[in-house]
């Protein structure tokens, strides 16, 4: 037997603060990104189900933790994202995308204004994808006037909980903080004598929170949230899946340098003060193919049978290839498999029919609206 | 009915000029949940080292090798429905397919059960 996918490069690889901690409990430890990260604990299908299900705990500390900071920064960041920062306030997260000066996506990043009341200068706290954070904090350092500084803050771990028993779980841990928040909202409380970022956000359509730990403190807070029956820890396999069926692109597959972010359908990254303003990154040309339309367009697809399209394989028209999928593989909620990938534009109406190329079998597909399980986000406050 | 295994981590069990053939509960394990199973057609012929089989996991795909020559007689229909059984039970009612072996000889390259569990310790 043979895996037909391997995984990243091997170079140095380095150890997380949870290492042990994983290890300790089981998971299955593979590179990626640099770093030594679980792939799975009991199986992936298990994993992903008790996350739907109940409280999952993701360990996504490979990810980048930035901190900008300075007058003008809202502007500073303006000029190579999307994004309305200037009308961010404090305590709330934009998904935003760092453009090259081609309109191509260089990274995917949450965006949170973390000013204090008090604060002298505007503070924004940035996390990107832990594969390009180096390239990130290089443009980033390169791009940003001098008065604007840019802190890496690689003395903090992230954890992920994620799932509809997070905000209870997180509760019994902070008490009241789940419910000043909603959806795309931040705050900084103290926990243990440490400060924690708390944004009610994540990557796997669920509701949930990623919290920022000092990594001293991270098996601590690791170890008092899997203490409770309904939080486990899950690996980056069922994070895959999770996010497959949400509907999020990964970058790297499903956005990379070449994709534009109207192609890539993140348009709604693209504020509506930038659409009139510009001044981002290749404004013209990305508000050009907004008005024209992209000549191929990100979609989803569910497959027939069993047999699952991975990254690579080409869709097809009948004869005509007219596309190629950027990530997929078995779905356990849905129960089946789906893909992501880009189809022109002609063909990616939902519910057209298509064709994906496996190992020389041709795969019925369907274009599908995404998300393929529906969100479970928590958009409003209770009464 | 004796069991031989390759370094790819399939196993062949033999009855007189017929093999059933699997993966090993360690390669099972590597592979996580497996979600569907590709299988040769019953007639096919196929020659030792050829990709017969592939295994879908959630993760990835894998190709399966056939450890012997031959004619597929049986592939196993039960894993349409039920692919995990390559995980709960891969040398039993997870095998893949039955294949009538051309050339026995063949078997003399592949190893017993001693050596192919003393070689899964080395990796």
């Amino acid at each position: 037997m043979s895996d037909h996918e391997t995984d990243t490069d091997v170079e140095t690889i380095e150890t997380l603060p949870l290492d042990a901690w994983h290890r300790e409990r089981g998971a299955r430890m593979v590179p990626f990104a640099g770093y030594h990260m679980p792939i799975q604990y009991e199986g992936i299908l298990a994993e992903h189900a008790w996350t739907r299900e109940n409280a999952g705990l993701f360990d996504v500390s490979h990810m980048g933790q930035l901190m900008v900071t300075g007058d003008g920064a809202a502007e500073a960041l303006e000029a190579l994202m999307p994004g309305d920062f200037s009308a961010l306030k404090p305590g709330r997260i934009r998904y935003s995308l760092l453009l090259d000066e081609h309109g191509g996506i260089l990274d995917d990043l949450m965006v949170t204004n973390v000013t204090p009341p008090d604060a002298a200068a505007p503070e924004y706290y940035l996390v990107v994808n832990g594969a390009t954070k180096w390239e990130d904090i290089g443009h980033l350092r390169e791009h940003l006037p001098d008065e604007i500084t840019l802190s890496h803050l690689d003395e903090r771990a992230l954890l992920a909980l994620q799932g509809p028993k997070a905000a209870a779980a997180l509760d019994r841990i902070v008490p009241g903080v789940a419910d000043t928040l909603v959806f795309m909202q931040g705050t900084s409380v103290e926990w243990q004598g440490v400060q924690l970022g708390v944004a009610r956000s994540g990557y796997t359509g669920e509701d949930g929170f990623e919290l920022s730990v000092p990594a001293d403190k991270a098996v601590a807070l690791a170890d008092a949230l899997v203490a409770f029956d309904e939080v486990k820890p899950i690996g980056l396999g069922a994070r895959d899946s999770l996010r497959l069926e949400a509907g999020l692109p990964l970058y790297g597959h499903d956005i990379t340098e070449d994709t534009d972010p109207v192609a890539a359908d993140l348009t709604f990254a693209i504020s509506k003060a930038r659409r009139e303003q510009g001044g981002f990154p290749a404004a013209d040309k990305i508000l050009d193919t907004l008005a024209k339309g992209p000549s191929a367009k990100r979609v989803g697809m569910t497959i027939e049978g069993r047999m699952a399209a991975r990254e690579g394989a080409p869709v097809f028209a009948g004869q005509a290839q007219v596309g190629q999928v950027t990530s997929g593989g078995f779905a356990p909620t849905v129960g089946g498999p789906i893909a992501m990938g880009y189809v022109e534009s002609g063909h990616a109406m939902s519910g057209t029919k298509l064709q994906i190329e496996v190992r020389g079998k041709m795969l019925e597909a369907t274009v599908t609206d995404m998300p393929f399980v529906p969100h479970r986000y928590h958009r409003k406050k209770k009464a | 009915m004796t069991t031989y295994f390759t370094k790819d981590h399939e196993w062949i069990s033999v009855d007189g000029p017929l093999g059933t053939v699997g993966i090993t509960d360690y390669a099972q394990e590597q592979l996580g949940d497996i979600t569907f199973v590709e299988l040769p057609g019953e007639g096919d012929s196929i020659a030792k080292g050829d990709s017969v089989s592939v295994v879908d996991s959630v993760k990835a795909a894998s190709d399966v090798y056939t450890p012997v020559s031959g004619e597929v007689r049986e592939a196993n229909a039960a894993l349409a429905d039920e692919p995990e059984l390559v995980n709960s039970k891969p040398e039993g009612e997870g095998w893949l397919f039955k294949v009538l072996l051309s050339d026995a000889a063949e078997l003399d390259g592949l190893m017993d059960e001693a050596a192919y569990k003393a070689y899964v310790e080395s990796l």
